[in-house]
């Protein structure tokens, strides 16, 4: 990279720069400067006085049981939601990168989910899940089950999981269609040769050659679901019933809404940004290794 | 129309390592100048320096009678041929050859006329609307060409232009371009590592290595006297045999305290069967290999004499210790494991100082 | 490609039906419910066929938004929608082309420090940040204007870093080559640099577009003005979780036209959509 700086013009270097370091610098770091500074003040009720209380923010967060409930729900939504995405994602990849006929129709139809965003998805799913009305709801109630995600925190989970790993398949199938189609096509033949059949060819030559690209994508994945499903749970469950399926993210959303406690909101925020660090950190660790590979 | 000349001119870099150490070239106006060497030794750097694409640590760039050090590439009135010929993939090859002209702001007229000249000498004029990526490796060398000639500098700079086509192209546009630089009579400095091009290309020839300018002289000259024995085996192909006196056991008559190291060509060997020819050497050797290229045949012989001792090691890729090649012409030669005699003449004998740096006379 | 079993593609082609079904059955069915009338919906009883309502349904729709909660016709929502997106793609797509131009090709002070302002704001995405990011565009006036949908979403280091990257790839000679020829930056710029981005900033702008249609959080917070809805926002207002009365073919109608562009963007431009997609992520 130092090679390449190969014109000299200082002032038009700072201007070409400087749009997106102001942006930046405005929207992206006094604002998150502005939360790790408010995590340490405690404001009172008519918002007259603060008093910089150092860590009491974060310990009376860790003292809510809400915080701890928020904890597991973002455990089990994105355990879910980032299996069964890969999965059926590297299924779907498998059977397309087979040389068989069709294969630009199939993709056509599955990169569909990608372009729909995650509020209209929700829609299109309460559509079919809404008790009374929708399709599937009124299948499980024919079939005895008392299907209502307005009452039960577990079909809650249960909707906006589908609705998150609906949108996620686009996205896992074409990074893993790309993966697959760069393993070089001699060494599937040599395995071959070696008289591997397809399941054991699979899971001894592909999945592990593949092991870049599914690192990558549970990185990734996790992001997806820790930050855009917002707009999913939102216009499914509102968080509800009774928080089943409130995340961490969606929890700042709301406790800011409600716009009590300013310090403790901003807590949160500090703790996730705190996670986006580890998981950005952890990507690059990838990247770096693509490059050594 | 100019005369390039290079003082003293030194390159350093901010980590302290010095690039070029002090060279001094002085190109004739409509001269052909090729700067030949090892990669890294600091040609291609002197040439970027000439055009403005590298800053001057210290010393003169004059071109034309005018020190250029603090002038901008546009503005020295050269023109460059890239390696990877450099072309702009997006425009056409007319306005790959245009497009400098128009950014000098010449008039609409003169812009066509120069570039279908260019076009015409080149051969490219079915070629004007064509991409550069539709051409093959010879055109975009073509094009590349073109974008130097419509600038009628006062010279041309080539940096290795040859070394991405195939062999059999490559003579044959180092023909064309040795014919086209004549017909215009466009002072030009070349930059390669391939001696065979160096050779056959330079009106002066100037051989480089670490950073400095090892013998500079016309090519021949250049091949019949090499100044050290860098040059020795760097110029003409297969390379000098060197051979280290005292090692080797060889008591030359007249050659002086000073010399360590002995140079033959491998041409200048030639079989003998009885006695060692007045004033020359002779080596008995055991056939190690044998190359037939057809026209010749490259004989591979071990030292009789020499079986355990180290030889002078110039550079990586000479010859084990001991061994010396013997360049026969025709197809015919010795089988493999037969001991032979080579010998060289008086007359073509090289002699060198110990440490290689200095050519000494063989009275 | 090693196989020679006769029926060895039937397993694949049947995998990826139903792959397909499960992924396209929840839009043809919002498509159907947008053709049938609410009756008919509400009941449970709709068909699995277009029905005859669909004009009338998304003329309803487009132009005069749904009879009880509303207020906006949603034709409206998609125009904000349609700002807000090219605002964000364009905006991105100039600032970080830009920043990456001056980050490769220039040797100025504080360079790397430039590179790494840009690099970290991929650790504060805005759900992080929610609320003081409202507070200084609230602060700035900027709340219930397009300035304010837009600006605060534009820096984007994945764009900046994609730039980078090609641009590395750029021959340094094609920078000599212009410099001899009387090229100055912004002449090399415009006359080399952006003909030769053409593709990437395509693909760039597919996914980018995609990205700002499909904005939630923050338009939700920015905008509190009818007019200024996003159909993605104005969708949630439509359907009512709670309440029996959603107008359920205006509510799938909306669905289908806010899913429309970006759908076809993603359809029409299917290879620089995929070509933008696994390049950011380089």
């Amino acid at each position: 990279m130092e090679n390449r700086a190969i014109f000299s013009g200082k002032l038009l270097a700072f201007l070409l720069a400087a749009p997106q370091l102001a942006v930046s610098l405005i929207f992206f770091y006094w604002p998150a400067a502005q939360a790790l500074w408010q995590s340490f003040l405690v404001q009172d009720a008519f918002g007259l006085s603060t008093e910089f209380v150092w860590f009491e923010n974060y310990a009376a967060l860790l003292k809510t049981p809400e915080y701890y409930q928020a904890i597991g729900v973002t455990f089990v939504f994105s355990i879910l939601v980032v299996a069964f995405s890969l999965a059926i994602g590297l299924l779907l990849a498998v059977m397309a990168n087979r040389n068989i006929a069709g294969v630009q129709i199939y993709r056509t139809f599955l990169i569909i989910p990608y372009a729909v965003a995650p509020a209209v998805a929700s829609v299109l799913f309460i559509f079919m899940f809404q008790p009374g009305l929708g399709m599937i709801a009124r299948t499980l109630q024919r079939g005895g089950i008392d299907w209502n995600p307005v009452l039960n925190g577990t079909h809650a989970m249960i909707l906006v999981v589908i609705v998150a790993v609906w949108n996620q398949i686009s996205y896992n199938f074409l990074f893993f269609l790309a993966g697959l189609q760069s393993i070089p096509k001699t060494v599937i033949e040599a395995a071959a040769i070696d008289g591997a059949r397809p399941m054991r060819r699979f899971w001894t030559i592909i999945f592990p050659l593949l092991s870049p690209t599914t690192f990558f994508l549970i990185i990734v994945n996790i992001t997806y679901v820790f930050f855009n499903t917002l707009g999913i749970i939102d216009t499914a469950t509102g968080g509800g019933p009774n928080g089943a399926t409130q995340t961490l993210v969606y929890k700042v959303f709301q406790d800011g809404r409600v716009g009590a406690d300013l310090g403790g909101s901003a807590a949160q925020s500090v703790i996730l940004m705190i996670i986006v660090v580890v998981l950005t950190a952890f990507q690059f660790r990838y990247v770096e290794k693509k490059v050594h590979y | 129309m100019a005369n390039v000349a290079l003082r003293n001119v030194r390159k350093a870099y901010p980590n302290g390592f010095e690039a070029i150490k002090g060279v001094d070239i002085e190109v004739g106006d409509g001269q052909f100048c090729v700067l030949v060497g090892p990669s890294g030794c600091g040609k291609s750097t002197l040439l970027r320096m000439v055009a403005g694409l590298e800053t001057v640590t210290s010393g003169e760039i004059d071109i034309g009678g005018r020190v250029v050090n603090r002038v901008e590439p546009a503005d020295r009135d050269i023109a460059m041929v890239f390696q990877n010929y450099a072309l702009y993939p997006h425009m056409s090859v007319y306005n790959n050859m245009a497009y400098g002209l128009r950014n000098r702001g010449m008039a609409k007229g003169e812009i066509d006329t120069r570039v279908q000249e260019a076009a015409r000498i080149l051969e490219l004029s079915a070629l004007l609307d064509r991409k550069p990526g539709q051409l093959s490796g010879g055109q975009r060398q073509r094009v590349a060409m073109g974008r130097a000639i419509v600038r009628q500098p006062k010279a041309f700079l080539f940096d290795e232009p040859l070394s991405n086509l195939d062999a059999k192209l490559r003579i044959a546009m180092r023909v064309e371009i040795r014919k086209l630089q004549r017909r215009l009579g466009t002072t030009s400095i070349y930059v390669t590592h391939d001696q065979l091009e160096a050779m056959t290309l330079a009106d002066i020839l100037v051989v480089m290595n670490g950073g400095q300018v090892e013998q500079i002289g016309n090519p021949l000259e250049v091949y019949q006297n090499p100044a050290t024995t860098f040059v020795a085996s760097f110029i003409g192909a297969p390379p000098m045999n060197l051979i280290g006196l005292r090692d080797a056991g060889i008591a030359l008559a007249g050659a002086g305290s000073e010399a360590g190291i002995l140079g033959i060509r491998p041409e200048d060997l030639q079989m003998v069967d009885g006695a060692v020819p007045d004033g020359g050497v002779a080596f008995d050797l055991r056939v190690e290999a044998i190359e037939r290229v057809g026209a010749e045949t490259y004989v591979y012989g071990l030292r009789a004499e020499q079986a355990g001792g180290a030889a002078v090691s110039t550079r990586p890729g000479d010859l084990p210790p001991g061994e010396i090649l013997v360049r026969i012409p025709g197809q015919s030669g010795p089988a493999i494991g037969e001991r032979i005699r080579a010998a060289a003449v008086r007359e073509k004998l090289h002699l060198f100082s110990t440490d290689g740096r200095k050519r000494i006379a063989l009275r | 490609m090693v196989e020679h079993r006769r029926f060895g593609n039937l397993l694949p082609h049947l995998i990826l039906l139903a792959g397909i079904i499960v992924v396209a059955f929840p839009v043809y069915l919002a498509v159907i419910a947008s053709t049938h009338d609410n009756a008919a919906i509400a009941n449970g009883q709709m068909p699995l066929y277009p029905g005859t309502h669909g004009l009338e349904t998304y003329w309803h729709t487009i132009a005069s938004g749904t009879g009880k909660t509303t207020r906006q016709p949603v034709g409206g929502m998609m125009l904000a929608s349609l700002i807000m997106a090219t605002g964000i793609a364009v905006g991105k797509i100039a600032i970080s082309i830009i920043s990456a131009y001056a980050i490769v090709f220039f040797a100025f002070p504080f360079r790397m420090a430039a590179f790494w302002t840009i690099f970290i704001t991929l650790m504060l995405p805005v759900e992080v940040r929610i609320y003081p990011t409202y507070k200084i565009t609230s602060d700035l006036s900027m709340l219930d204007s397009y300035s304010g949908l837009i600006l605060p979403l534009i820096a984007s280091a994945t764009a900046t870093l994609l730039f980078r990257q090609f641009f590395m790839t750029v021959p340094k000679e094609l920078v000599e080559a212009s410099k001899m020829d009387g090229a100055g930056p912004i002449r090399f710029f415009f006359d080399t640099l952006l003909p030769l981005s053409v593709t990437n900033i395509a693909a760039l702008f597919v996914i980018l577009f995609i990205y700002g249609w499909n904005q939630y959080l923050w338009p939700l917070l920015i905008t509190t003005r009818d007019d200024m809805q996003t159909i993605v926002i104005g969708i949630k207002k439509i359907i009512d979780v709670h309440d029996a009365l959603t107008e359920w073919s205006v509510a799938m109608a909306t669905a289908v036209l806010a899913m429309l562009p970006p759908v076809a963007v993603v359809v029409l431009m299917q290879r620089l959509f995929v070509k933008g997609l696994i390049e950011t992520e380089k």
